[in-house]
């Protein structure tokens, strides 16, 4: 596995804890179709959310949140409307969250997570 | 509450308007949002910004920002407004004080590597900020010097947006930066000469020497090489010193057409020479977007010379005709109104017909009539009309070129003086009145009972009148210069000698 796929796994276990932590409750993990992966599906209260995480150790290429570009931002629409396809069931809102992770070799992680960000 | 708050100055024309400056910070993904009417240059604030905080070391937040220019209908122009969102967007993260920066107005282009540059119309921005009521602005350290003129009013000369959030309070390291500089000011050109080079043409000098007493347009008419052009170039240097007000207008057009001011205001007479291809827009201002001062606010409060006046466009010539009556000039386009100064003297010259040769004595015209009448014919009967002083310049001779390099001629320094002394005069007498130039006093006061002249005196142009050969506004016009002519020669009041110099002022032409 390439270095940055680790930092990437690293980056959504780190996430997963933060959002459980906050209270939601992660249902799934890495969801694949055709169009593309939801890095977590999480349910919080009877809402539906939809996170991407992105992981960096470092800030030397800039906020990983700046990553976060409108057309990802669009590809995350449409998988969110493909997962509730694959999986039916009645939600009062869908939500898609961003969570920002820099972790670094050494030192201290920050998480930070932005709500609705679409 | 992630909010910064501080002002900037949004121009229009010469008046500016203080623009709040807002910032807020969003729990969203990272981006900049510019509101509030900005044009493609100061939308383009939100990439100088990013890049001018993180590369200066203040950071920039990686949230959503949104800036708002209120009020948010008015048009901004420029790049002048990136200082102000900069600090904005400085305070609403935290880095530097709120309330510091509400207090002070910001003008200033950033760099991408956080250095300020200079930008244009600094002092016409400071004047609007302290009309405004504010006691401190902080202006590109290339600026300091333009925006020191305006009294009454802190100046914050800063070199870099690193400076700029330490005075606010931020906690940075000072790291001292070379300032931009403005590129250097071209030597104050000497305005065009000194009035001794004019040989021979003691006539013209008489005429220019009027000119510029009584604040009276000229038109000069004469063959190729009779020195048309020579003396309209001397015209500025008669002119006396401008006052404080017109100083501060010259140097607030200056600046705001980029050109550089320097650390003192200008106080010699502008002088605008466009070239006859120029349009209406480019004599009056305009353009799409920023209403630019044109030449003829350029040359307010000094001199507008238009070389070859028949070759303009006739509408470009007639857009002038509004202006030069009402002293100012108001153009109207979809993004706003800008209203400029526009009191200038207009100094026209021409040849008298295509070939320039009608009426010179040595050569031949070789035009015919039709086109020499269309050649004048150009110029408008309007546009004539509101000129007092038509004088016909002649080529000199080989023997007054003799006789006259031995005669003693009036240097620019003497001739000045005697302007100015002719003004001086003409200011008392206009005490009582809002003009102080023989050449504004209105023709009904000029013919009420204290003025009136005898009619022993006005025999001469009353007989004109009746005879058509001056119209009523002609009559005004007449008496006007006269009056300026008897101010230069010490006299209380016009004599008929006066008068008949006055007649032949005017109607050089149409005979």
């Amino acid at each position: 596995m390439a270095t940055k796929d680790v930092l990437g796994r690293r980056g959504e276990e780190i996430a997963a804890q933060h959002l459980t932590a906050q209270g939601l409750t992660i249902i799934e993990r890495n969801w694949r179709c055709a169009r593309g992966e939801i890095d977590l599906v999480a349910r919080d209260g009877d809402v539906l959310v939809i996170v991407e995480v992105k992981t960096r150790s470092g800030l030397g290429f800039g906020h990983p949140l700046e990553a976060i570009t409108t057309g990802k931002l669009a590809r995350l629409r449409q998988l969110a409307a493909s997962w509730c396809e694959a999986h039916p069931g009645h939600w009062r809102s869908i939500r898609i969250d961003a969570v920002a992770v820099i972790a670094p070799r050494e030192g201290r992680v920050t998480v930070e997570h932005l709500e609705g960000v679409f | 509450m992630a909010l910064g708050r501080t002002h900037a100055i949004a121009l229009a024309g010469l008046s500016g308007a203080v623009v709040d400056v807002e910032a807020d910070i969003s729990s969203n993904l990272p981006g900049v949002v510019i509101i509030g009417l900005p044009d493609a240059a100061l939308s383009q604030a939100r990439d100088r910004v990013r890049a001018a905080a993180v590369n200066s070391g203040c950071g920039f937040p990686s949230h959503r920002v949104t800036v708002n220019l209120s009020p948010a209908s008015l048009p901004k122009h420029g790049s002048g407004f990136d200082l102000a969102i900069a600090v904005a967007v400085l305070a609403a993260d935290g880095a530097v004080s709120a309330e510091s920066i509400d207090r002070v107005v910001h003008l200033g282009e950033l760099g991408l590597d956080g250095r300020l540059r200079p930008v244009s119309g600094i002092l016409p921005a400071v004047v609007a900020a302290s009309a405004a009521g504010y006691r401190t602005v902080m202006v590109p350290a290339a600026n300091a010097d333009e925006a020191s003129l305006v009294p009454d009013i802190a100046v914050v000369p800063v070199a870099s947006l690193r400076d700029a959030a330490i005075w606010h309070g931020g906690e940075f390291e000072p790291e001292p930066v070379e300032a931009i500089a403005r590129p250097a000011a071209p030597a104050p050109e000497t305005a065009g000469g000194d009035l001794a080079e004019v040989i021979g043409n003691v006539d013209a000098v008489e005429a220019l020497l009027a000119a510029a007493a009584g604040g009276h347009h000229v038109f000069l008419l004469g063959p190729p090489g009779a020195g048309k052009t020579m003396l309209a170039a001397r015209l500025p240097g008669l002119l006396p010193d401008l006052d404080a007000r017109a100083a501060l207008d010259v140097s607030s057009i200056h600046s705001l057409a980029g050109l550089p001011v320097g650390d003192s205001l200008i106080t010699r007479p502008p002088y605008e020479a466009p070239h006859h291809t120029a349009s209406a827009a480019a004599l009056v201002g305009g353009g799409s977007g920023l209403i630019r001062p044109g030449a003829i606010a350029r040359a307010s409060d000094g001199v507008l010379f238009l070389d070859e006046a028949p070759e303009f466009a006739p509408s470009a010539l007639d857009a002038l005709r509004q202006p030069l009556e009402s002293g100012v000039i108001t153009i109207h386009r979809a993004g706003g109104v800008a209203t400029y100064p526009a009191r200038v003297q207009l100094v026209m010259a021409a040849n008298p017909c295509p070939c320039g040769q009608y009426g010179a004595r040595d050569s031949e015209c070789s035009c015919p009539p039709m086109a020499r009448r269309r050649y004048l014919g150009r110029l408008s009967g309007p546009l004539l009309d509101r000129i007092d002083i038509q004088f016909r310049v002649a080529r000199i001779t080989a023997a007054q070129l003799r006789t006259a390099q031995d005669a003693p001629r009036l240097t620019t320094a003497d001739a000045r003086a005697r302007v100015a002394a002719a003004r001086g005069a003409a200011a008392a007498r206009l005490a009582a009145t809002p003009w102080r130039l023989n050449s504004q006093a209105s023709g009904a006061w000029l013919r009420a009972p204290g003025m009136r002249l005898p009619p022993a005196v006005t025999v001469d142009i009353d007989r004109a009148l009746e005879r058509g050969g001056i119209t009523m506004r002609g009559y005004d016009r007449v008496l006007r210069l006269a009056w300026t002519l008897a101010d230069l020669a010490g006299a209380d009041k016009p004599t008929a000698d006066h008068l008949g110099q006055a007649l032949y002022l005017r109607r050089a032409i149409s005979t």
